[in-house]
Parts: structure tokens; C-alpha cells; sequence
């Protein structure tokens, strides 16, 4: 099963817009080396989900809506990060909220825009934006693999949109196609 | 607008696309070996001209699809006459007169340069 980085989708506009949430819990192992304590150094723990796994989540996120565009008959793979900024920490007990719209999009990939926004059920603010991403897709079948390409071969079967992303939508009440 | 103007628009574009300098984007600069251009930057390139000029580029209109994976285009490793005539065709906005001369498939890159894109630019603005 793969890794999810995000729990639930909770709006889906198709072709325009995703929106899925990441809870952040103490019980999730990372978090207990992202930071440990360093007994040396006189530093106490510091659990705070690291940005790149946030990042991950992002992608997840925009990618199910490139791959939902299409019936997820399309191999959608994160090709490019054109920018990415997180100016907070999300700590355990926080709710990570990912907004993916797509820019633009052909047959060939897609230029994606996603917002993180952060709720600290401690504070009265609601959710606050931290940060955000833009990433291209590219459909992998249409630049790489297939003939006239460039003769990479890839399984037939759609391998990114694996087991993991389909409980996702049926947990969320997508339709699974 | 202007072809200077033109110019530095593209500039921009290749600029946030593949993030250089300003001064490493010149006419002659070619867009993979002096850029750093990859595979996803050329869509990326395109969807930001579409973008910056408010005009609508089809896939492969501005650079090649196909033809040089295509073995009746490329024979051991070098573009053919029947290759080149149909990139000509495909490609109008692109230089191949250096190419034409060692037309290896390994040169094909250095046809691509940012004057190309300038050209291109220049051509569909004037069909508006």
C-alpha cells in the first residue's frame, strides 16, 4: 500500500479544484525523529511534521485531481516543483489543509497551484494560510512511454493510482472508477 | 508589440521556468544546453507563454512530437532527409540551417534556442 499523506478529501470540483485534509498526530512515528531529543546538545523534543512529507501531501492531493480529469486513465507523476513555501510548523494536534487548483492543463500534463492552510484548535484564528506549492504533472504515457515517444516501456495497468489512493476516495465518497 | 518586447516576456517566461539569470537568457542561448532546459520544462515553458501572451499553443506546435522517435525520421542515430523535410514542415519557427549540416539526433537540442521561441512568439501574435 502506499503512503498517504493526506486522511480525506473534502471537496472536489473536477478539473478545478481539490481540497483534502492531513491530521497531524503525536502517534505518528516520524514524528518522534522529526526532532528527537539530543541529550548532548541539551535539546528536548521537537515533533513537528516535516516539510517534505507536507509537500507530499500536496502532491497527492493535486495529483488525484490531474488524475481524476481524466478517470485516472492517465499515469500521473509529480515532474516538477516549480516553487514551494512553508513559513510554519504544523505540530501534532493541528489540521493541515491542502487546496489544489489546476492552472492549466492538456493532453500532455498539467501546471497545478495547491494552498496549505493550518487550524490550531488552540488558537481562535480558523485556518490560517502557511504556505503554498506549485507542481507540473505530466502524464507519463503521453511523454515517455507508448510508441512515437521516446520507447520507455511502463506496466499497463495505471500503478500510480494503486490500492491506497482508491480506499482514499471511497473513504472520502468519491466514486471509484 | 515589438520583437524587443517580445523578447524580454520570453525572457521572463525562461527566467521563472528554469530558474536562471537574466543574462544567461540570450537569442543564442540554446534552451537545453545552456538553459538546463528538461523534458516537463518545454510544457511548463508553454503553458507560461500561453499565460504571458493570452494566446493558445496545441501540443507540439511549438516543439517536436514524435518525429524524432520516429525510426523513419532517424536512421542510426541521424535525422534523414525525409526527417528533416518534416520537421521543417512541423517546426517553421526553428533555425535548421546549422543542423542541416550534421544532422545527428544528438545535436537536435542546440536547434532550440530562445530566438526560436521569440520567432514562434512573433508569428502567432501576428495571425491574432
Amino acid at each position: 500500500m502506499r503512503w498517504m499523506w493526506i486522511d480525506r478529501i473534502v471537496e472536489l470540483v473536477p478539473r478545478q479544484k481539490m481540497v483534502a485534509i492531513k491530521n497531524v498526530s503525536l502517534a505518528e512515528e516520524h514524528l518522534h525523529d522529526h526532532f528527537a531529543a539530543d541529550a548532548k546538545r541539551g535539546l528536548a523534543a521537537l515533533p513537528i511534521m516535516p516539510a517534505s512529507l507536507i509537500l507530499e501531501g500536496t502532491a497527492q492531493t493535486a495529483g488525484i485531481l490531474v488524475g481524476h480529469a481524466e478517470e485516472f486513465r492517465e499515469k500521473v507523476i509529480l515532474a516538477k516543483i516549480n516553487r514551494a513555501e512553508i513559513h510554519r510548523e504544523a505540530t501534532p494536534g493541528t489540521t493541515l489543509r491542502y487546496t489544489a487548483t489546476i492552472e492549466r492543463m492538456d493532453g500532455a500534463g498539467a501546471s497545478t497551484k495547491c494552498v496549505i492552510e493550518l487550524f490550531d484548535f488552540a488558537a481562535a484564528a480558523g485556518f490560517v494560510e502557511i504556505g503554498q506549492v506549485e507542481m507540473m504533472f505530466s502524464h507519463l504515457d503521453q511523454n515517455m512511454g507508448g510508441a512515437g515517444k521516446t520507447g520507455e516501456a511502463f506496466p499497463e495497468h495505471n500503478f500510480v493510482f494503486g490500492e491506497g489512493f482508491k480506499t482514499l476516495l471511497r473513504t472520502s465518497g468519491i466514486a471509484v472508477p | 508589440m515589438t520583437r524587443d518586447e517580445i523578447f524580454l516576456k520570453v525572457r521572463d517566461v525562461l527566467v521563472d521556468a528554469l530558474a536562471v539569470d537574466d543574462e544567461e537568457v540570450t537569442e543564442t542561448a540554446s534552451l537545453i544546453n545552456d538553459l538546463g532546459a528538461e523534458s516537463i520544462d518545454f510544457l511548463d515553458i508553454v503553458f507560461k507563454l500561453e499565460q504571458s501572451f493570452a494566446i493558445k499553443i496545441a501540443q507540439g506546435e511549438l516543439f517536436p512530437e514524435g518525429v524524432t522517435q520516429d525510426p523513419k525520421f532517424v536512421k542510426d542515430g541521424i535525422v534523414t532527409a525525409d526527417g528533416l523535410v518534416a520537421m521543417k514542415a512541423k517546426l517553421p519557427h526553428v533555425d535548421f540551417s546549422n543542423f542541416e549540416s550534421d544532422p545527428r539526433i544528438s545535436k537536435v537540442a542546440s536547434v532550440f534556442t530562445v530566438a526560436t521561441i521569440v520567432k514562434f512568439i512573433e508569428g502567432k501574435l501576428a495571425k491574432r
